[in-house]
């Protein structure tokens, strides 16, 4: 059975992918190469020059829509169809809208400076409110310490140190 | 046949211009000079694309005219030139509002005729609200007021009844009464104008709706029916008098 004669395997069988585990990468790639040379050869294309594409200008249009400016073709007059009537008033100033840019600035009762200076300071104090007790007493500190320049100097250095976690020393 | 040299565009705003002419532009659209845009300075290349309205195709070195009639000239938002023909045979156009008759229902689908080659399809689901339980009551032989999406000449015409944020927005059946006549597509264009005469003065006489589609046709509905009549032979006949002989006329109705 396992004669001198060896089997010959076909060029298919051999291209086929559980064939090619055992080899190395070198005969992979070759095997690979010429796979591509024949799909590609098989691959039909046009033996014409390339045409690069011109980006044109014009654009063309079979609407009259969009060259003129027409109105909505429902109408309705002395109140025959009150929604109609609404429905008019909306689309031709949609239309009207796009061409008219007006700046639509209302104006403020507060100025711009003073309502800058009012959030610096809201910002703050509702966020005392949802502070935990030891932060409290942590910006009560720095409260005070800011404010109050003369004082127990002395007191305020060791207060004011945060307890931290202290690691017991083996 | 010779090749007729082609007028500039501009020159000819405002006059007749033939099928077979060819408008030349001005050197900023041309296709073939690419290198020669940067010379240009920044002030007088026009903002965005040149549009080529009906009864113009863009050639080679210009716009070639298809149709006969006067070629009129937008310069807002880049420009658009078109020519402004006169024809009573109504084509499909994408985004056209018109008027359609339900002449047959097939399955899930209307038919509609809207004076154009082919009939238009319309899904029930297309009108505002409808779902598939809750279908729009459509007989046939009702008026449709709809908008095309798909108009071309490979496919058949299909419409809807809402836009694309879903509303109907005036769209849909069209109440019962009223006068259904057609006139040309050039009329239609005058009345839909911003400030059209004939409409401001037809206002003035009595309270009536009037719905106008692209195809053509136009809807009329007033209280009485000698006053619809009157409003639909005004229109038909403002074709083809002159502002004057109009206001003579309605001076008349008013007076009686």
């Amino acid at each position: 059975m396992a004669g001198e004669v060896k089997t010959k395997l076909s060029k298919n069988l051999l291209r086929m992918k559980f064939m090619q585990r055992g080899l190395d990468s070198q005969t992979k790639k070759q095997l690979e190469e010429e796979e591509k040379k024949i799909i590609s050869e098989e691959h039909w294309y046009l033996d014409v020059p390339d045409l690069k594409e011109k980006e044109s200008c014009i654009i063309e249009e079979r609407s009259f829509l969009r060259c003129e400016d027409l109105v909505y073709g429902r109408m309705s007059f002395k109140g025959f169809n009150p929604e109609i009537e609404k429905l008019m008033i909306k689309m031709n100033s949609k239309c009207k809208e796009e061409e008219i840019e007006e700046d639509d600035k209302m104006e403020a009762d507060v100025s711009d400076e003073e309502m800058a200076r009012r959030y610096e300071t809201l910002v703050g104090t509702i966020g005392k409110k949802f502070l935990r007790k030891r932060d409290q007493r942590v910006l009560k500190d720095d409260d005070e310490d800011d404010e109050v320049e003369e004082g127990n100097s002395n007191i305020r250095p060791s207060k004011r140190a945060k307890k931290m976690f202290l690691k017991p020393q083996d | 046949m010779a090749a007729e040299r082609g007028a500039p565009a501009e020159a000819l705003v405002g006059q007749v211009v033939l099928p077979g002419d060819l408008l030349l532009l001005p050197a900023h659209y041309d296709e073939d000079a690419e290198g020669e845009r940067l010379r240009l300075s920044a002030g007088t290349a026009p903002q965005g694309r040149l549009l080529c309205g009906p009864g113009l195709r863009r050639s080679g070195a210009g716009l070639l005219v298809t149709k006969c009639g006067l070629l009129r000239h937008r310069p807002a938002g880049g420009g658009a030139f078109w020519v402004d023909s006169q024809q009573k045979r109504y084509v499909p156009v994408k985004g056209d509002h018109v008027i359609g008759i339900v002449t047959a229902k097939a399955g899930d689908v209307f038919r509609l005729d809207v004076g154009g080659s082919e009939p238009a399809s319309l899904s029930y689901l297309a009108f505002e609200g409808a779902t598939k339980r809750n279908r729009p009551n459509v007989q046939v032989g009702d008026l449709i007021y709809g908008q095309f999406v798909v108009a071309n000449k490979d496919m058949e015409p299909e419409m809807v009844c809402i836009d694309s944020s879903g509303k109907s927005s005036g769209m849909g059946i069209i109440g019962q009464d009223g006068f259904l006549f057609k006139v040309s597509l050039g009329l239609i264009r005058k009345l839909l104008a911003p400030k059209c005469e004939i409409i401001q003065e037809l206002s003035q006489l009595y309270p009536f709706e009037l719905v106008l589609g692209m195809n053509g046709r136009i809807w009329v509905k007033a209280k009485t029916v000698q006053q619809t009549l009157i409003i639909v032979n005004i229109l038909e006949a403002c074709e083809y008098m002159t502002a004057q002989q109009r206001k003579q006329a309605l001076a008349k109705l008013s007076g009686n």
